[in-house]
């Protein structure tokens, strides 16, 4: 089963534009990167730069409004991903237990939905849409 | 205190590392594969209880090279000294205390070594499935026989076998290299096809772990494709799989009727598998610039998986690497498969000159390969009889009961 593993890094809704990791920071997770490809788990990973160069749209009555970052008002932003083919939600719990992260993030745990999770009136709707 | 769930995630993680570390210190892969089940034993009694340690691969390192210390001291007892034992127990007793160097040495070289002895071409393919499923899945005995719809006891003896032969073929321990690594490394992929293909043929039925097969030859062709990234062949198989895999959720209806490649609803196929299998083939492709066998299934497999439709599909290029496929490993079941895609790409005619070729096979006598593809093609001749009648004779020696009831449903469309 996927799971996904949403890295909310402490205080990255308030990091300057160009605010980058210590060379530290990237070796010691370079490291956990590789465990998870030698245990043959890994599918994709990404990191995400600051919110501050993002924008959110919000959809307040229907209509999409469009605002620039920083949003110092929002506690938890995203950092980065690691989508990860594991055999048990306990399992992928240990993997981002190992993750070497710093006092202030927090890994949120979530798995995928597959087209098999759904009712068979959901997956219907799905159907002919191929390639997406 | 720790769950249940929690320890044995934890194993999971740590059991193949602990493994491939211990076979290399105790040059013994079957000492190492008890010793290794001892820790689990010892880690389920103590975990739950006392909380997980702090480095748990160091605590399991450390109990597994206790306890092979313990069987060693005793073999010596027993057998007296001239007993010639793989490893230096006096060696072994002194790096003890170095638990915390030894988790630092090279995992990947180790991991390798054990790779390479689990499917070393002296075992039967059968055996070495259910040792590499065992060191580097870290699958119990009981779940390696429910996935392979066998009895439990069949399993423990395949180990036992696959142990013994090991240790008295006194096979080279170090990992092959050069010439020998691309040898070798054609019995490790066939071990790793034939765990998929076994996922691959359970339905999608109660028995997850069956169907998980597919799952746990994944994880391995990863492993593999991550410590050998210059071997095409290792990443080919994984791309193979991965396109393959994609079609998991396709091939069955509600009602559990396999549904063929070309009637499959290409919407259910699973599109991040296929990206990845197509992103990895494009790297196998830059490798090499002749395709082996997997690669060359692996491209037939992205012409399905890249076609929006059945009409959309280069049968030209899939009957190409068809033919390329026959040359580099021949065998009737790709000689089907080329009829097939012979048919589509230069009519019904040319495939079937080519799948009467096949009539005398024997090894094709016992299945209904060749005569559901017969069947198929004589029906676009519109030799209605005669494929009938081969549509009758491919239900008759089908195993699969569905399949027989859809054979038997075209022959009588046919009259």
């Amino acid at each position: 089963m996927r799971f996904m593993m949403l890295m909310i890094p402490g205080g990255y809704e308030n990091a300057a534009p160009d605010a980058m990791p210590s060379a530290e920071a990237v070796e010691a997770m370079m490291k956990y990167n590789e465990e998870l490809k030698r245990a043959g788990v890994l599918l994709a990973l990404d990191g995400l730069h600051p919110p501050s160069t993002g924008a959110r749209v919000s959809f307040k009555g229907g209509k999409p409004t469009v605002i620039d970052g920083p949003f110092p008002e929002v506690k938890e932003v995203l950092g980065g991903y690691w989508m990860i083919d594991v055999r048990s939600r306990d399992e992928a719990i240990e993997w981002a237990r190992r993750c070497p992260a710093s006092g202030n993030d927090v890994i949120e745990v979530r798995r995928v939905q597959e087209l098999s999770d759904f009712p068979e009136d959901v997956q219907k709707a799905t159907e002919g849409f191929s390639g997406l | 205190m720790a769950a249940i769930g929690t320890v044995e995630a934890v194993w999971r993680i740590e059991q193949p590392t602990l493994a491939a570390r211990l076979t290399r210190t105790l040059r013994d892969v079957g000492l190492a594969e008890e010793v290794v089940q001892d820790a689990f034993v010892e880690a389920l009694e103590r975990w739950p209880r006392d909380g997980i340690p702090h480095n748990p691969a160091a605590w399991l390192t450390s109990v597994a090279t206790n306890r092979a210390l313990d069987r060693l001291r005793r073999t010596v007892l027993i057998d007296g000294k001239h007993r010639q034992l793989a490893v230096d127990l006096a060696a072994l007793e002194r790096a003890m205390p170095d638990i915390e160097a030894a988790l630092d040495e090279d995992i990947d070289d180790d991991l390798l070594r054990l790779i390479f002895i689990s499917c070393h071409p002296v075992l039967p393919a059968e055996q070495r499935a259910a040792l590499a499923l065992r060191m580097l899945g870290g699958l119990s005995t009981t779940e390696i026989a429910r996935a392979f719809l066998v009895a439990e006891a069949a399993v423990a003896q395949r180990i036992v076998r696959a142990k013994r032969t090991l240790r008295d073929a006194d096979i080279a321990f170090e990992t092959p290299r050069g010439q020998e690594r691309r040898e070798r490394l054609g019995a490790v992929l066939e071990v790793i096809y034939l765990i998929f293909n076994e996922g691959y043929v359970a339905s999608s039925g109660p028995d997850w772990l069956r169907a998980d097969l597919g799952n746990e030859a994944m994880r391995l062709g990863r492993l593999l494709a991550t410590l050998m990234p210059e071997q095409p062949e290792a990443i080919a198989l994984l791309s193979l799989m991965e396109l393959s895999a994609s079609r998991f959720g396709a091939r069955t209806d509600g009602a559990g009727n396999p549904i063929l490649l070309l009637d499959q609803d290409r919407g259910r196929w699973d599109w991040s598998l296929i990206r990845r299998g197509l992103d990895r083939l494009n790297r196998a492709m830059a490798l090499t610039p002749t395709p082996g066998p997997y690669q060359l299934q692996a491209m037939i497999a992205a012409c399905h998986a890249r076609a929006v439709s059945v009409a959309d599909t280069d049968w030209i290029a899939i009957a190409a690497y068809y033919q390329a496929l026959a040359l580099a490993a021949p065998s009737p079941i790709v000689e089907v498969n080329r009829a097939v895609a012979a048919g589509m790409a230069f009519g019904p005619a040319q495939g079937l000159a080519i799948a009467d070729a096949l009539r005398d096979e024997p090894r094709l006598k016992d299945t209904h390969l060749l005569p559901t593809v017969r069947g198929d093609l004589l029906a676009k001749l519109g030799r209605m009889q005669e494929a009938g009648a081969e549509f009758r004779r491919a239900a008759e020696l089908t195993g699969n009961e569905r399949e027989r009831a859809l054979l038997l449903a075209r022959a009588d469309t046919l009259g």
